[in-house]
């Protein structure tokens, strides 16, 4: 299984650099994975959406959708194009740590 | 009497019902269906009618039909559904009471939902085959055409049949090439996702598939808007694709009595235990094919296959027994790929779809994600197997659960977790 180290730390992640274990997420892999797809600094209005991601990744196993993350953060979409560019959802998954959502097959 | 109420006699809804009258003891249940429409749509016909495959007539029967005898089957809207309260109202005035309920009331298409879309071009240069009447539009528009840019696009996912908007490109190009006028068609695929598909081993294939018959994909557009007028659509992050004729497939949500009873996500599509169908919220409440918010693809297989591992778990259920967490969103599906070919997908909520064989008792094996004659015929051969063994609530002889048997395994790569 590929491994990458950010931040000094050493995590497992897959084919397209998903990390598989979001417990092993911290602000400084973060801060790391966003400088990969990017964005240079991350602020307040990255965090709240990565925050807000964290925590509906956490509690339900898989990375929140586009649309609910309009919703439950209270973001709206062209916003969200704005922070994360291009694929918002994919980009901010990647950072929080979490799978890759599901575009449903 | 035990009171079962069904909401919803589509694909799901009629199978269930059918499955639960031969299993259940129907001296002891009373068991009623609602639907609004008295017409059964054998959906994964629409893609056919826009090439003139099939007609109107081939894809629709009457309801009545398909449900049991000892079933009682009404026609009306929704008005609301109670679930504090185990009480169902219909807009013609009844009030349904209930010990159990299946929500199965499937998925539509919202172009309102999306500015520009289902307003004064729609029908025009704005086309849909996601509706009966869309499809049978489609196919007057194709007959006449001149040629163009034919841009279809995916609003947002989860959709109905996922497979159906790169089925649609590949028939076209296989159709305009049979008119002659391949040429004067510029075919273009502009989807939400990163590639053709979501899962890569299926994507890789199928984008090369589509490169071979000159379909040009653009990826990662999330769109904001159509502008009817100058005839092109826009993303959320300022980019443009024009087009002459657009194949739009809207966003997909849930009914809106879901939505207003609490029972759905902001899709409103039910949320469900996805091993076991049965709500996250009230333990009488249950849903099944594409009205649930299961993590797998809103597809008739899903539906048929949840229908065989749901009927024999509520059994157990009714009996104050616990339920099985058993199904492992088993899907798939066959591809039309144009040219009398198809493929098939095979896939669960862990495996991704794999290159390799399907076996079927007595027809023999079906290749997996390759092109063949035989799939195609599957996939035409299906249609009767649909009114006649499936919506009669009889059973494949295929395993509900996926199989790894025959499949190229080795192609596999870690894939995270996926939890309830």
């Amino acid at each position: 299984m590929p491994t990458r180290t950010y931040a000094g730390k050493t995590v497992e992640v897959n084919e397209e650099g998903f990390m598989l274990n979001p417990a092993d997420w911290t602000k400084e892999i973060a801060v790391e994975i966003a400088k990969e797809e990017g964005i240079e600094t991350l602020t307040d209005a990255h965090w709240k959406v990565i925050e807000y991601c964290r925590q509906v990744g956490v509690s339900s196993g898989k990375a929140p959708t586009l649309r609910t993350i309009t919703t439950g953060a209270g973001v709206p979409t062209k916003e969200l194009f704005t922070l994360f560019p291009k694929g918002p959802a994919k980009k901010v998954a990647r950072i929080a740590g979490l799978g890759k959502p599901e575009g449903c097959v | 009497m035990k009171k079962l109420l069904i909401l919803g006699a589509g694909t799901a809804g009629t199978m269930v019902a059918n499955r639960l009258n031969r299993m259940l003891n129907m001296n002891e249940w009373q068991m009623t269906l609602v639907d609004q429409d008295p017409l059964h749509h054998y959906q994964a016909g629409y893609l056919f009618i826009p090439f003139g495959t099939y007609s109107r007539n081939d894809v629709i029967q009457p309801k009545a039909k398909y449900i049991p005898s000892r079933a009682r089957l009404i026609q009306s809207k929704i008005e609301s559904i109670e679930p504090d309260h185990n009480r169902v109202h219909l807009t013609n005035g009844d009030v349904l009471d209930y010990d159990y309920l299946i929500i199965a009331t499937g998925t539509d298409i919202h172009p309102e939902e999306t500015p520009g879309l289902g307003e004064h071009e729609w029908g025009r240069t704005i086309h849909n085959f996601y509706t009966l009447d869309g499809a049978v539009a489609l196919a007057d528009k194709l007959r006449n055409w001149q040629g163009g840019r034919l841009v279809v696009n995916v609003v947002d996912n989860p959709i109905k049949c996922p497979v159906a908007p790169l089925e649609f490109l590949m028939l076209a190009d296989s159709y305009f090439r049979k008119r002659g006028m391949r040429e004067r068609v510029e075919l273009v695929y502009v989807t939400p996702l990163s590639g053709a598909f979501t899962k890569p081993v299926a994507s890789k294939l199928l984008g090369d598939l589509l490169e071979r018959k000159h379909i040009i994909v653009e990826p990662d557009f999330y769109i904001e808007r159509a502008d009817p007028d100058a005839k092109k659509i826009v993303s959320y992050d300022e980019r443009e694709v024009e087009y002459d004729l657009l194949v739009t497939v809207p966003l997909n949500k849930g009914a809106d009595v879901i939505g207003n009873a609490g029972l759905g996500d902001e899709l409103n599509y039910v949320k469900v235990n996805p091993y076991t169908f049965l709500s996250t919220q009230y333990a009488n409440v249950f849903a099944l094919g594409d009205a649930a918010n299961l993590p797998t693809s809103k597809a008739g297989s899903v539906a048929h296959y949840s229908v065989d591992l749901f009927s024999e778990n509520f059994l157990r259920y009714i009996e104050g027994k616990e339920l099985e967490e058993n199904f492992d969103g088993h899907a798939n599906c066959f591809i039309e790929s144009g040219d009398g070919k198809a493929l098939l997908l095979d896939f669960n909520y862990k495996v991704e779809p794999l290159p390799g064989c399907f076996p079927v008792p007595l027809l023999g094996p079906f290749s997996l994600l390759r092109e063949s004659y035989m799939n195609h015929l599957g996939k035409l051969g299906f249609r009767w197997m649909y009114w006649n063994i499936l919506m009669r609530g009889l059973k494949l002889p295929l395993p509900a659960t996926m199989s790894l048997a025959c499949k190229r395994t080795d192609l596999l790569r870690p894939q995270a977790e996926m939890s309830a």
